[in-house]
C-alpha cells in the first residue's frame, strides 16, 4: 500500500451498451516524493543551525578627554601582558611604572599547560593570598593589562580575551603599548637570542 | 495438530502519512530558515568559549580580512536606502537612484567613497570581481580625520538606526593595528560596547570557567 489510492472504489454499474475502458491503476508510488521531502528537510536543518555564529562581548573603558582624574591600578594587583609577533607573549608583574626598577619580563605562549594561563591563575592566587594577609582590601582584584603591539594579530587578542573569561578575571583592559614596553620586548628578545 | 495459517500480509506500507509529515517539517524549516548573508571575503574567525549568540536584527557588521581590508554592511533594506542617500548628500557622490537601489539590495561595501559610484553601477558579477581588488574602507584612529571614511559610515548608520549593535568579524590573521583602528573609531563615537564574532570552543577542564559551567549545570 505504498501508493495513493485515488480510484473510486466500486463505482456505478454501467449499462450493457456502454463500452468498458481499460481500467488503469491510479495509484501513485509516493516513495520518491518522501525521499525528496526528507532530503530537503536535511538541507534546511543544516543551513538553519549552522548559520548562527557566536559573539564575544567587549566593553571598553569609557574614555573622555575631559576626564583626567582616573584611578590607578595598584602595582601588587597588576599583571601586564604584552602580545608580540609569532603569538609570543611577554609578561611581567605590576604595571612597570617605576623606571628605576625594571620588572622581570618573561616570555610564554598560548598553551594548555605551562602557558600564559598558569601565570594568570598564579596571579589570582597571589592576590587572594595578599588579601588574606590584609595587605590588600577586599575590594582589590587581580587586574590584567593587555598591551598588543603592532606585530600581534587579532587572533592573539581574541585568545587573550578568552583567557580572561576562562580564568574569570573580572578586571582587565586593552591598553595601548608604550615605548617602554616595546623596549622590554626588544631587550627580552635580544637576551634570549630571538630575532 | 492443526496448522496455524497466518494470513499473508502485504509488505507495502502506506506512505501518505509519512509524506505529510515530511512536507510539514519541510515547510517549517523553509519558513524558519534565514540564509547566511553573502560574505565579501572568506574570513576565518578565531575561537572563544563565549556562547552569546549574534543578535538577529539591528546589526552592523564590520568584516576585516587577513590583509586588514575593512568591509561594511548593515541589515534592513530600508535603512540601507536612507543611509546611502545621506552619505550621497554628505559626500557629494552624485549617485543615481538606480545606484542607491543597488546599494540597498547589494553586498557589503569595501571601497572608498571615490570608487563607490563605479562599484554600485557595476552588475553583481563585476562587483564580485571588484571586491577581490577592493582596497577596503579607509580607516584611521581619529574620527575627526576626513580620511576616516569608516567613521562617516558608522555615524550615518547610527543616526538612521540608534539601536544598531556593532559586530566585528575579523580574520584571526588580521594584524592588530587594523582592528585597533576600528576600535579607536568606535571609541571616538563613544561606542564602548561591541561584539566580536568568534567560533565556538570547548571550555578547558580544570579552569574557573569550567567550574562555573559545571555548577550552572548542577543547578
Amino acid at each position: 500500500m505504498a501508493e495513493l489510492d485515488t480510484s473510486s472504489g466500486g463505482g456505478h454499474k454501467k449499462g450493457p451498451g456502454v463500452k468498458k475502458g481499460k481500467k488503469l491503476s491510479t495509484r501513485i508510488d509516493l516513495t520518491p516524493m518522501v525521499d525528496l521531502g526528507f532530503l530537503l528537510i536535511t538541507f534546511f536543518m543544516y543551513t538553519t543551525t549552522l548559520a548562527k555564529p557566536k559573539t564575544m562581548q567587549i566593553n571598553m573603558p569609557y574614555k573622555d578627554p575631559n576626564i583626567t582624574d582616573t584611578t590607578k591600578v595598584k602595582e601588587s594587583t597588576a599583571l601586564t601582558i604584552l602580545l608580540s609577533r609569532n603569538h609570543r607573549i611577554y609578561y611581567y608583574e605590576g604595571i612597570g611604572s617605576d623606571a628605576t626598577k625594571p620588572p622581570k619580563v618573561e616570555v610564554t605562549g598560548f598553551r594548555a599547560k605551562g602557558g600564559i594561563r598558569d601565570e594568570i591563575i598564579s596571579k589570582i592566587k597571589a592576590v587572594d593570598a595578599l588579601k588574606q594577609q590584609g595587605v590588600l582590601t577586599a575590594k582589590d582584584e587581580a587586574t590584567v593589562l593587555i598591551k598588543p603591539d603592532s606585530t600581534s594579530t587579532y587572533e592573539d587578542l581574541v585568545n587573550i580575551l578568552d583567557e580572561m573569561s576562562i580564568n574569570d578575571v573580572k578586571t582587565y583592559a586593552i591598553v595601548d603599548i608604550s615605548p617602554v614596553d616595546q623596549g622590554f620586548i626588544q631587550a627580552t628578545e635580544q637576551a634570549s637570542g630571538v630575532k | 495438530m492443526p496448522k496455524v495459517k497466518l494470513p499473508r500480509k502485504s509488505t507495502n506500507i502506506d506512505m501518505t502519512a509519512m509524506c505529510d509529515v515530511a512536507f510539514l517539517l519541510l515547510t517549517f524549516f523553509m519558513l524558519a530558515t534565514k540564509f547566511k548573508p553573502e560574505e565579501p571575503v572568506i574570513v576565518k574567525t578565531p575561537a572563544s568559549i563565549s556562547e552569546i549568540p549574534i543578535p538577529d536584527v539591528d546589526i552592523m557588521l564590520l568584516t576585516v580580512d587577513p590583509k586588514g581590508r575593512v568591509f561594511f554592511s548593515i541589515d534592513n533594506k530600508g535603512i540601507r536606502k536612507s543611509l546611502i542617500s545621506n552619505i550621497n548628500d554628505e559626500r557629494k557622490l552624485g549617485l543615481t537612484n538606480d545606484e542607491k537601489n543597488a546599494f540597498a539590495i547589494g553586498p557589503s561595501i569595501g571601497v572608498p567613497f571615490n570608487q563607490l559610484k563605479a562599484f554600485l553601477s557595476a552588475d553583481p558579477n563585476e562587483q564580485k570581481q571588484m571586491v577581490t581588488n577592493a582596497p577596503g574602507i579607509p580607516t584611521d584612529t581619529s574620527v575627526t580625520d576626513q580620511n576616516n571614511e569608516l567613521a562617516a559610515w558608522i555615524q550615518n548608520a547610527r543616526t538612521e538606526n540608534p539601536k544598531l549593535r556593532i559586530c566585528i568579524k575579523a580574520d584571526g590573521a588580521a594584524s592588530y593595528p587594523s582592528v585597533q583602528k576600528i576600535i579607536k573609531t568606535l571609541e571616538g563615537w563613544k561606542i564602548f560596547k561591541f561584539n566580536l564574532i568568534t567560533n565556538m570552543k570547548a571550555v578547558p577542564t580544570g579552569t574557573a570557567a569550567y567550574a562555573m559551567e559545571q555548577s550552572g549545570k548542577a543547578k
